[in-house]
């Protein structure tokens, strides 16, 4: 697609919501139809839900709606008339907006160069005095405050959001497109974004379609729904009408979905597996600082760090990985002083299981089956109890590659596919057995369910279960509250790099720790 | 020989050496900062620096006219960059690679091509006399400042002001951060790169010119001796902001005329490790800001050597 291929004229500027119906969209890659003949209307001021499972089919939707793909068949219609769409800024041009799971600002540009130089008509010499003024103008009719003088590499992932939406509204968007725009804020945060939309779309300024997978936000803000599975358009209608029951029957069809395990057994007291005293850090940039006083985890019991993203999390599990240096402190794992290496996690039994896996715990380009062997392709018979080996066994990877895959279903054309061309929840399955086949002692764990579909979030947070059972102590650094409050046996608020608030997950009060996570103690 | 006047000699060497080495390193490494803010190395900078100086020469010879070579140079450097950015547009092309084949290429036809022009003399390039109040020799050979320093100065604060106030400046370093924002915004990544090449190619190539045209100020193959290459590792010293470039390149003019310096008030001891204090200032200049537990300020992301 070649974006300066946009001859279309662009319909004149107007103002208002605008209604967007798709017939018959029809996307084949290959052999392999991900979109069937969906037909959807989306009313001008509406607020519509897009639900479905990974791989439904959602992503290539509005990606045809907005000019990505061009679809193998069917049409689009903006306020009831045909538009071509060949790209992104023929998408903007119309009206349309979107905004993606991954960030599209550019990290190391300010949120003012960012919100200007997006717009298509901005001008080769650019007066700051005056856009500044037209931009101070435009964010005081903006419910959240952003700095836009920082860059936005130092924003916080919640504030990148906000900026993301802040961006397609000061475009002059009227048709919205959200992928999943909640899963980095806080509730209260996703309140605040999500009632500011639907407050635009009953004023009838705006349009808004959301891909969710969470029924409570569809519940609350959405006006209505479609359902797709496998790329089929399966359901939908006034939200309402439809029961949660009736969402996830018709998301997942026929098949059953693994409960999560229950705890079993108390924490074991006497052992204390992972010690944090007064540990100091900083960030890459030097802008974030931690300073964690005490943190004790002890075996078989989750210790979850709950938090908005953005207070020190991701620094504190870097620096409990090796990624970077304390400036201070002790961190010590059944007693020894520990700093991430690789003989110390094998020694200690020390898994660790970082946020986006397939960008920080695989090769990308490697394939299933090396990936899997990273714990132990260096020792004899890959076993990471034996000893160090010159050669690869490529026979022994090879089986234990087939036992893995088959063992935590993980969906791959074959074990020496490359990692990166599987699916999110299979990537992070594949990471699962990878860390958590051989005995662990400690489990380090950063958003696990970031992105997945709720199948395979139910089987992933069961496998966390199941090893905190089988004695290991797990620290789960996570930002989806939910999953803490499911899975944690006592809970730790994080906020500006600093533990604030701490329960016994069986007294927690999720508005107490809402109120500790957005920075009132 | 008194001392003082021994010192005073080496400072004001170092300073006129600082202004006459500066000039190539400054528009190599502006060139070299455009590009890369746009996502791309240019390796082959050095080559491009050659044939500039060739070309330069060889025009100035034919035409009589210095300034019909700086145009020449300019163009030529132009095309070694479109040639650069077309070849990297096509999938599976590592910028590297190209540029170093590119730096072989250039050099290795300016040398073809410049046989004949060793030989005969093409006129400079006009100075300023800026040391004209003094009565000082080495003052005022130490201010003698040739235009294309002032217009290379002029153009790092001109950069540095354009990356952030021009709609160009910021595409730029849009498509050099994140090609998918740019690609998403409906801007043509591989044009942008093309140009942002180009225009480095172009600036290398007044480089070049400058080389033949004035300091040295003849056509050999030994004129360039490794400034190219130099100037790029200068870019990323100097964290891809032009003015620090500037500064950057006054440093590694300086320290190039050190051993020249010495050299002139009669220490001899070790001369050939002064000639060297440029290198040697590379080495420890990029050791000294680097660090292990912070990441490459302002690199920018789409950039291949992260």
């Amino acid at each position: 697609m070649d974006p300066a291929a946009t001859v279309a004229p662009p319909v004149a500027p107007g103002t208002g919501a605008l209604a967007v119906e798709t017939i018959g969209m029809t996307k084949r890659f290959g052999g392999f139809t991900a979109l069937d003949d969906v037909s959807m209307r989306i009313e001008a001021g509406g607020f519509h839900a897009l639900l479905g499972e990974n791989g439904a089919g959602k992503s290539t939707l509005v990606k045809c709606v907005m000019g990505f793909y061009a679809p193998s068949a069917g049409s689009v219609l903006v306020d009831g008339r045909e538009a071509e769409i060949t790209g992104p800024k023929g998408a903007q041009e119309r009206g349309l907006g979107m905004v993606y799971q991954h960030f599209t600002l550019v990290p190391s540009l300010t949120g003012a160069e960012n919100l200007v130089i997006a717009r298509a008509d901005a001008p080769a010499l650019l007066d700051w005095r005056t856009e500044r003024a037209a931009l101070s103008d435009f964010m005081a009719r903006m419910p959240f405050r952003l700095n836009l003088d920082r860059p936005v590499a130092e924003l916080a992932a919640g504030e990148k959001q906000k900026l993301e939406i802040v961006k397609q509204l000061y475009l002059k968007a009227r048709f919205l497109i959200l992928d999943e725009p909640t899963s980095v804020l806080t509730p209260a945060e996703a309140e605040e974004v999500l009632g500011l939309l639907r407050g635009m779309t009953d004023r009838g300024a705006l349009t808004v379609l959301m891909i969710s997978h969470k029924f409570r936000e569809v519940e609350a803000f959405a006006r209505s729904l479609s359902v797709l599975r496998r790329g089929r358009l399966v359901g939908g209608g006034a939200v309402g009408a439809l029961s949660r029951d009736d969402m996830a029957a018709m998301m997942v069809g026929e098949r059953t979905v693994r409960t999560i395990a229950a705890r079993i057994g108390e924490p074991d007291a006497a052992s204390t597996v992972l010690n944090v005293e007064k540990l100091e850090a900083t960030d890459a940039s030097g802008m974030r600082r931690i300073d964690i006083a005490d943190l004790r985890v002890r075996g078989r019991e989750i210790v979850g760090i709950a938090g908005v993203s953005g207070n020190g999390q991701k620094e504190l599990a870097d620096v409990l990985g090796g990624q970077i240096r304390a400036l201070g402190g002790r961190i010590t794992v059944q007693g020894e002083p520990y700093r991430g290496t690789r003989g110390e996690s094998r020694r200690h039994r020390v898994r660790f299981i970082p946020e986006e896996p397939l960008r920080n715990a695989c090769a990308p380009r490697m394939s299933v089956a090396e990936n899997l062997a990273f714990r132990a392709f260096d020792r004899r018979g890959e076993d990471p109890a034996g000893s160090p080996t010159f050669w690869l066994d490529r026979r022994a990877m090879g089986r234990r590659a087939k036992d893995l895959i088959a063992r935590f279903k993980v969906k791959t054309a074959s074990s020496e596919a490359p990692i990166a061309t599987l699916s999110g929840g299979n990537v992070q399955r594949a990471v699962l057995a990878r860390e958590l086949t051989d005995p662990v002692d400690l489990l380090i764990v950063v958003n696990p369910c970031f992105g997945l579909d709720f199948a395979a979030v139910s089987e992933i947070r069961s496998r966390i279960v199941a090893a905190r059972n089988a004695g290991a102590a797990v620290l789960l650094i996570s930002e989806d509250l939910d999953e803490i409050l499911e899975l944690a046996d006592r809970i730790v608020v994080m906020s500006e790099g600093k533990l604030v608030y701490e329960t016994p997950a069986a007294a927690a009060e999720s508005s107490v720790i809402g109120r500790h996570m957005a920075g009132h103690h | 020989m008194n001392d003082d006047l021994g010192l005073w000699t080496v400072l004001l060497a170092v300073i006129g050496g600082a202004i006459r080495v500066s000039t190539p390193f400054l528009f190599v490494s502006l060139g070299e900062t455009i590009t890369e803010r746009s996502g791309r190395i240019n390796l082959g900078l050095e080559g491009t620096l050659v044939f500039g100086a060739m070309s330069a020469y060889a025009t100035a010879v034919v035409t009589d006219s210095p300034w019909a070579g700086v145009a020449v140079a300019g163009l030529a450097g132009g095309g070694f960059g479109l040639l650069h950015g077309f070849i990297c547009r096509f999938p599976r092309v590592n910028d590297v690679a190209i540029g170093i084949a590119l730096m072989l290429f250039g050099s290795g036809l300016a040398f073809f091509l410049g046989k004949p022009f060793i030989q005969p003399s093409a006129p400079p390039l006009p100075a300023i006399p800026l040391g004209f109040w003094s009565d000082t020799p080495q003052v005022q050979a130490a201010l003698r400042v040739n235009v294309l320093f002032l217009v290379g100065a002029a153009l790092a604060v001109f950069l540095w002001w354009a990356f952030r106030n021009t709609k160009a400046g910021l595409i730029v370093r849009v498509v050099g951060d994140s090609a998918d924002a740019a690609r998403a915004m409906g801007y043509d990544v591989d044009r942008v790169r093309l140009l942002a090449t180009a225009v480095g190619g172009v600036l290398a190539g007044i480089g070049g010119a400058y080389l033949s045209l004035y300091y040295p100020g003849s056509w050999n193959e030994g004129i360039s001796s490794g400034q190219g290459l130099m100037a790029v590792a200068l870019v990323i010293f100097a964290r891809w902001n032009p003015l620090a470039c500037f500064g950057a390149a006054l440093l590694f003019g300086g320290a190039g005329a050190l051993g020249p310096a010495l050299q002139s008030v009669g220490i001899s001891q070790g001369y050939y490790l002064f000639y060297a204090a440029p290198y040697v200032l590379t080495l420890a200049l990029l050791i000294a800001t680097s660090s292990p537990d912070r990441a490459l300020a302002g690199a920018p992301g789409e950039l291949s050597l992260k």
